[in-house]
């Protein structure tokens, strides 16, 4: 897998197209479509300021087309503009089972919003749409990992509810 | 772990004054609520107003305001009013010194960094979201501390 750093006038570039819009009223979720992807890799980038091309090809493969039944890959679009087919965030996620000794559980592994049309309720659109697919598949809890010290993603999933759950993720430098 | 009653009434104070936008409430109609002396409670509003999260109203109707945003400000924000929350220095020469001390440390860092990390990830907005809960999963409604009458004493 490779990936690249992006450069500061490379990401100011990504940043062309992302002025705010005016979304309280039409935020809509579906499903990742093929066409969506060199949106999604250039928020991420612009987010993450690494372009991961190949990963997120790599993960529209697994989550954009297989297994659709537990494997969730859901943007947000602006439906008060249907000429605007930007993407204003995406959400991914799959029912795990009897991994770490768990019940069928969803997990939720990458949300990502684009800084300029944040405070919106995209993220809140994002994952309240997650969380149906979960329950519609039989699930009744949703799980996910944040860094103790990524303060916002931290308090965005409390404001949503989630509290601590029953493990403590343990880890070790291998020397 | 255990909060210090100060902070545990700072807490308290904050989530009645943010219960409703504008709210004002005086000492005597919070510790009412929680059954504690106004007199405790006026030193805590009175540290918070220090701080800047809340201010005093003056007069006739008077009492206290919350002027932070309770969707930034956390728990955190207000229990280091009231507890020493930084991580502790390892202390380099006695007991702490040993392989042993120097275990018992981190084991202890570790338990910190998260007791810190789970108040600095709760704001004012997601606790009253979580009394809300509380109060519908108990069906015992939450009743914010009520403004006293005008002619009634107030702080």
């Amino acid at each position: 897998m490779r990936y690249s750093l992006v450069s500061k006038a490379n990401a100011l570039a990504m940043q062309e197209n992302t002025r705010p819009m005016k979304i309280d009223s039409g935020v809509g979720v579906r499903r990742v479509r093929a066409a969506d992807i060199p949106s999604v890799i250039a928020l991420d980038a612009r987010v993450t300021n690494l372009a991961k091309t190949e990963y997120w090809n790599d993960v529209f493969r697994r989550y954009g087309k297989q297994r659709l039944h537990e494997r969730f890959f859901l943007v947000a679009e602006n439906r008060a503009d249907r000429k605007d087919l930007r993407v204003l965030g995406f959400i991914i996620g799959e029912i795990r089972a009897w991994e770490f000794g768990s019940t069928p559980c969803g997990w939720v592994f990458a949300l990502s919003v684009d800084p300029e049309n944040r405070l919106h309720g995209v993220g809140s659109a994002l994952l309240e749409a997650i969380s149906a697919e979960f329950k519609k598949a039989g699930v009744g809890k949703m799980r996910t990992m944040v860094a103790r010290d990524a303060r916002l993603p931290m308090l965005f999933f409390r404001s949503e509810g989630m509290m601590a759950g029953p493990n403590i993720q343990l880890e070790k430098d291998l020397d | 772990m255990r909060l210090q009653i100060s902070t545990r009434l700072a807490i308290f104070a904050v989530l009645e004054l943010t219960a409703r936008e504008g709210c004002q409430l005086s000492v005597a109609d919070i510790g009412e609520k929680y059954g504690v002396s106004s007199h405790h409670l006026a030193k805590v509003m009175h540290v918070m107003g220090r701080n800047g999260l809340v201010r005093s109203v003056r007069g006739a109707g008077g009492g206290y305001q919350f002027v932070g945003n309770a969707r930034r400000v956390t728990l955190l924000d207000v229990a280091q009013l009231f507890e020493d929350l930084s991580a502790v220095d390892r202390d380099t020469s006695g007991a702490d010194a040993t392989p042993e001390g120097q275990a018992l440390h981190e084991v202890l860092n570790e338990i910190d960094d998260i007791a810190r990390a789970t108040l600095g990830s709760i704001t004012l907005a997601t606790m009253r979201k979580l009394v809300d809960r509380h109060s519908s999963s108990t069906g015992r409604r939450s009743k914010p501390a009520a403004p006293r009458r005008r002619n009634q004493t107030r702080s």
